[in-house]
């Protein structure tokens, strides 16, 4: 796997996510940044996935469970060609079909609706087990963020999907050590998320999640696990975009054009440089 | 004179012989054999719930997932994305309130399809007590967009509602008492989800029932017929939607109503009636149900009595809106 091709990938999902929200003005930045290299690596190489054929019912599914990273995920739909580029610029606005967070209803691509934490979890459990009564070979991807891991009900699901040993599960924890109001370890400790997982049966698998290559591998290993996998991908809230990696607050940020541009020109310079290494 | 009950009601009432819960879970493996998305999904109350059954008939088909509303929940809006119809089963109260976002965000929002039953409505949660008596479920379910809210006065309504529920898309509450009910019906009795049944004409007062209170409204209408009020009985089995048509004809020709429900007076039944009442053709009404209480162990009958749940109740109730209406 071309780990320069996954790079710019997601470099340019970055680009068109810091774009869209400034365009709305202000938005889920934080959240959304810290994703753009594990969307890249599964919309370009893990997503047994079609276009033009978004209902396809044998195929893989994504839920976005930590829903309010929308800004994310559409353009990463776009990027895939689910959808025209230029839509990305209704995020947010009246009528639009890209809302803060992920309807299915709305946008193409989207498999469930999330926005509440927790319940994507449950929800793509549901794919997962009616998938294998089904006798379907597919796979259900769930993104949920450390800070979600607090909800009970992500538990209620991790301990179901084990007891029945849904080894169709990828569940991907984006580690980005902050949630809204601040440091998680502060609000109320994780503590250890791969014990805590290893405790309840699943398969856990850890990586960089600056690192293209290495959530590749990650979730190549996580997918072909006899058990249910978890991935717990080490990012930063706000990543590969500085203006958001500065911010003591990033969950939401005012973003304007100005700012939105200088941060485009610095991901086109880190990528020139990526190019001459 | 006073006109007699139609001929969908039973000329004798009589308690069932056979329990909710069991006929229900007859209705859905019947069900089943026809459709094979049919799923069960329990939160380890399928002893309770009456579901064993089907796990029987139906092994690959029948999920218990533990003491997990809220994942239950999920799960099942997740498990009908891809096409199965699951029924998912808990008490009441833990059917409504203890997982209320999941059912609003995971199933209604966005147009899953996912039918809930929540056992032990109101007082016929008995000796469970306060805790387990569900006084507020329609109300938080009616208060769902598009979701569609029923309560059978019977066993003979569950068949026919199940069916409905199996071959409508949408998400559905069902609430009823798990054991055995008054036998209001006889077999003849049709029922169509969004339309209520005049179980007896009337001019004098219109009594609008759901549940266990349509066999009081019954007893009502004899007794207030023993002194020459001509009550009409209206079943208002689907109190979301409700039906309007025949609230307003109820309306139109007795010009009083009393609307009774084993459930709070806030945003039920009553509440439903009141709406259409108001939108519509005001005419003095009343309302028997729970006043501002939660529930307590306790038979059913000491229950009803202690929250006004019986046909004196009602009787009382539909003079005094008869009262109102002859003083305009």
């Amino acid at each position: 796997m071309d780990r320069h091709e996954m790079k710019k990938a997601a470099e340019e999902i970055r680009k068109m996510t810091i774009s869209a929200i400034a365009e709305a003005g202000y938005g889920h930045i934080g959240g959304s940044m810290s994703i753009c290299e594990l969307l890249a690596v599964l919309y370009g190489y893990i997503l047994k996935i079609d276009p033009s054929c978004p209902q396809k019912e044998d195929r893989d599914r994504l839920i976005l469970s930590k829903g309010h990273c929308g800004p994310a995920l559409y353009a990463a739909l776009a990027w895939k060609g689910y959808f025209d580029r230029e839509l990305l610029k209704t995020l947010n606005q009246n009528d639009t079909r890209l809302p803060s967070h992920c309807d299915r209803l709305k946008t193409p691509g989207v498999d469930l609706s999330t926005g509440s934490l927790g319940q994507g979890v449950s929800l793509g459990i549901g794919v997962a087990l009616g998938c294998k009564m089904r006798g379907m070979k597919n796979h259900v991807y769930i993104i949920v963020g450390d800070g979600e891991m607090q909800e009970g009900q992500v538990w209620e699901g991790i301990q179901f999907a084990a007891h029945r040993r849904l080894d169709n599960v990828v569940l991907i924890v984006d580690d980005n050590k902050r949630q809204l109001d601040g440091w998680v370890a502060d609000i109320c400790n994780s503590f250890d998320l791969a014990q805590k997982f290893s405790a309840f049966g699943f398969t856990v698998f850890h990586a960089d999640g600056k690192d293209c290559g290495e959530i590749y591998d990650a979730l190549i290993m996580a997918r072909e696990a006899e058990k249910p996998a978890a991935v717990l991908l080490d990012t930063e809230k706000g990543q590969g975009c500085s203006f958001a990696e500065a911010a003591d607050f990033n969950h939401y940020m005012v973003v304007d054009h100005e700012m939105a541009a200088e941060a485009i020109r610095e991901i086109d310079r880190r990528m020139e440089e990526e190019l001459k290494k | 004179m006073t006109r007699e009950f139609n001929d969908w009601v039973m000329s004798e009432i009589e308690r069932e012989e056979i329990e909710m819960r069991e006929c229900y879970c007859n209705a859905l493996i019947e069900e089943a054999r026809r459709n094979g998305n049919i799923i069960v999904i329990d939160v380890d109350t399928s002893n309770s719930m009456g579901t064993k059954p089907f796990y029987r008939a139906f092994p690959e088909r029948a999920l218990n997932c533990g003491i997990m509303e809220a994942h239950g929940i999920g799960m099942a809006a997740g498990l009908s994305s891809v096409g199965f119809i699951p029924f998912f089963h808990a008490f009441g109260v833990f059917a409504s309130r203890r997982c209320y976002d999941q059912v609003f965000l995971s199933c209604a929002y966005q147009d899953l399809n996912v039918k809930i039953i929540g056992a032990d409505a109101g007082v016929t949660a008995t000796t469970n007590g306060g805790t387990h008596m569900p006084f507020e479920d329609m109300g938080i379910m009616r208060n769902i967009p598009n979701m569609t809210v029923i309560e059978p006065a019977d066993s003979t309504m569950i068949p026919q509602a199940v069916r409905h529920m199996a071959n409508s898309w949408g998400n559905f509450y069902m609430r009823y008492g798990r054991r055995k009910m008054m036998r209001v019906y006889n077999e003849k009795a049709v029922f169509e989800i969004g339309k209520a049944n005049v179980l007896k004409e009337g001019c004098d007062v219109a009594i609008i029932a759901c549940g266990i209170m349509v066999h009081e409204a019954l007893l009502a209408a004899k007794a207030l017929s023993d002194e020459g009020i001509d009550a009409m009985v209206i079943d208002m089995h689907t109190i979301k939607p409700v039906d309007e048509e025949t609230v307003i004809m109820a309306a139109e020709k007795c010009g009083a109503l009393v609307a009774c429900e084993n459930h709070s007076v806030i945003n039920g039944l009553g509440s439903a009636v009141a709406e259409v009442l108001c939108e519509n053709l005001p005419v003095p009404m009343e309302r028997v149900g729970v006043v501002e209480n939660f529930g307590e162990v306790g038979t059913q009958e000491y229950l009803m009595e202690k929250f006004g749940l019986k046909a004196s109740d009602i009787c009382s109730k539909a003079k005094k809106a008869m009262a109102r209406r002859d003083r305009l």
